[in-house]
């Protein structure tokens, strides 16, 4: 693995917001390289930059400057219509806040990146039932968000997210409005799945409890990473 | 991938029927207005065209006024002088292009019998009428030339006046008083139903021009001469005919204007088709006000409809959603909401005319051009209207949408 380029690769990435005064430095050269497999926590203070570093590498937004090599592939050019499609084949997303469509089934929710696919109709079923039921959701498919509980609707946004066969699978506070045994489900759900399908996962948290799971925990400050420390466990 | 947009668009349309309803409310009442419109004039139009050819296209009216005979500002100073039956005679014998002519004159009386008491049009003529009008009787007799000619008081009732004096009584051989007159009912005729302009043709007395002169009138006048040309010669020519010896019997001066009007029907046809597809097309224009502002009804509620579903936008952008795929659901959304509301606006406009058709006596005549025009259009309005908010939509920021409440 060694002479693999990273996943990811981000140098001297910087993000501006605003003009002249109200100029915001939300990023300010970040260098940071992910590998395949790995699962990195993004921690800091809010109005650190852990988001826009999240929004950036899940390709949601741009660098202003920097290099961002995507599996050694220069991305940070692309303008939005690329990035959506990076997103609909390389990255999975999953929120605090569930962001599942409302009034929806569970099934339907999951197929929505199948859709976009372009995937014929009976396979995406097929590949929504199954990814519905590697989450533990199996009986539920025909269940709308609000039929669920909130440890349920994330395992529906875990399960869409990881549909579409993703390589990165980018967690925004993905525990941020559950309680200790939720959390840890949905944590442990996460630690499994990435082993079974080798995936890299990128996660801002704000929780020390979560950041445990992680291989690597980045500290940032000031749209800078301040700090860096590798989890002692072996994932 | 457009039919599977087709179905999400049709699947959230039905996640909020009240509100889509309401929305398309607009174009329903829209299509329905031009449908009803255009078909009810198609109608009366061809009811118009049937009418005339029922009647003939080979007759020609005269009446007495022309050019230089509108009343004068000084008051009715200018009236022309009016026809008698020797003119009538003297014409009918005078041409050979001319078959028959009839006189005609009108007039109102009160009918009284047997305590009823009703007001109705007179048409008083001779013989030939009823075969120049092409009218049958259904039960009785026409008058007979001897009646005609010495004035009898013989009379012929329409089926409204029997209905209103006699009710279910066979009123053959009965007598009746019009005005001073006492008068004998000889013959019924068929019932016609409304004309074009919705007066009741049945609502009338047929008696002798000549005892409606003397008895009713009291004068020698006839009001119109009806004139059917003789096969083979064209109606253009016989009115050529007509002025040039109508001028002669009334003498009339090389440099006199004419004092009456040949009016072909054909042309009398084709100027009320004319008036009637342009009233028409005046009311579909103001319906189709109507559907421009039901297109902006449209319009905002799908604004809305992008600011409500902002979230959701920003989830389908995350997941991969390019800027078209996002304009291309709202814009679909839009279509298949203004069609929705144009399907429902063509059953509903159909019913409107059919049930418009049945009341004005004309025939329902649903014009399939009509209605895939009205079709196309409402499409037309979903895409007009609905592409400002899709492209609202395909133009938000992913993360910004993504945090929207």
């Amino acid at each position: 693995m060694a002479g693999d380029p990273p996943l990811i690769r981000l140098r001297g990435v910087t993000r501006l917001y605003g003009q002249g005064a109200a100029e915001v430095r939300a990023l300010d050269g970040v260098d940071l390289d992910i590998a395949r497999g790995e699962f990195v926590a993004i921690m800091g203070p809010s109005g650190s930059g852990k988001s826009t570093a999240m929004n950036v590498i899940g390709c949601l937004d741009r660098p202003t400057s920097g290099q961002y090599l995507f599996e050694g592939v220069e991305i940070a050019g692309l303008d939005r219509d690329q990035r959506a499609l990076l997103r609909r084949n390389y990255l999975g997303f999953i929120f605090q806040g569930y962001n599942l469509l409302p009034r929806t089934s569970a099934l339907d929710n999951v197929e929505l990146p199948l859709i976009y696919k372009g995937m014929p109709r009976a396979e995406r079923i097929a590949r929504a039932l199954e990814a519905l039921e590697m989450v533990g959701l199996k009986g539920r498919e025909h269940h709308d968000p609000s039929q669920l509980s909130g440890g349920q609707q994330q395992r529906v946004a875990i399960a869409r997210a990881l549909a579409g066969d993703p390589r990165v699978l980018l967690a925004d506070e993905p525990t941020g409005n559950l309680d200790t045994r939720r959390s840890v489900e949905i944590m442990d759900l996460l630690v499994s799945l990435r082993r079974q399908r080798e995936l890299t996962i990128v996660m801002v948290t704000h929780e020390d409890d979560m950041a445990a799971y992680a291989d690597r925990i980045i500290w940032m400050v000031d749209g800078r990473i301040d700090s860096e420390r590798r989890n002692g466990k072996v994932a | 991938m457009l039919w599977e947009t087709a179905r999400l668009a049709l699947r959230a349309i039905l996640r909020n029927a009240l509100r889509s309803f309401l929305t398309v409310l607009g174009i329903v009442i829209g299509v329905a207005s031009v449908i009803a419109m255009v078909t009810v004039g198609q109608g009366s139009q061809a009811q118009v065209t049937a009418d005339v050819a029922k009647l003939g296209t080979n007759i020609l009216m005269l009446r007495p006024g022309g050019r230089g005979m509108a009343p004068g500002p000084g008051g009715g100073a200018s009236v022309a002088r009016p026809f008698d039956l020797r003119m009538v005679a003297r014409l009918e014998h005078g041409l050979d292009e001319i078959e028959t002519a009839a006189p005609v004159s009108n007039g109102t009386a009160t009918v009284v019998a047997g305590g009823e008491n009703y007001r109705t049009q007179i048409t008083a003529t001779d013989a030939r009428y009823l075969e120049a009008a092409n009218w049958p009787l259904v039960a009785g007799r026409n008058f007979t030339e001897a009646e005609a000619r010495s004035g009898a008081a013989a009379c012929i009732l329409g089926e409204t006046v029997r209905r209103e004096i006699f009710g279910g009584l066979d009123p053959i051989g009965q007598s009746l008083r019009l005005e001073a007159m006492s008068c004998k009912v000889i013959g019924l005729l068929a019932a016609k139903g409304a004309s074009s302009f919705g007066s009741d043709q049945d609502d009338v007395v047929l008696m002798p021009i000549r005892t409606f002169q003397r008895r009713i009138a009291g004068n020698d006048d006839v009001g119109t001469v009806y004139i059917r040309v003789a096969d083979g010669v064209a109606t253009e020519d016989a009115a050529v005919a007509i002025t040039y010896l109508m001028r002669e019997i009334r003498r009339i001066g090389p440099e006199e204007e004419d004092d009456f009007d040949v009016i072909d029907m054909k042309q009398l046809a084709s100027m009320l088709t004319q008036i009637t597809g342009v009233l028409s097309g005046l009311l579909a224009a103001v319906a189709a006000v109507s559907l421009l502002v039901g297109g902006i009804g449209i319009m905002n509620i799908m604004l809305v409809s992008v600011t409500e579903r902002t979230r959701e936008i920003g989830i389908r952008l995350a997941v991969g959603a390019q800027a078209r795929q996002v304009l291309m659901q709202f814009l679909v959304e839009a279509i298949v909401l203004s069609l929705m509301g144009g399907v429902l606006g063509i059953v509903l406009g159909l019913g409107l005319a059919a049930v418009a058709a049945r009341f004005m006596a004309i025939p329902f005549t649903p014009d399939p051009a009509v209605v895939l025009l009205a079709f196309a259009f409402s499409a037309l309005v979903g895409v007009i209207f609905g592409f400002f908010p899709a492209r609202a939509a395909a133009r938000l920021d992913p993360i910004e949408a993504l945090r929207h409440e």
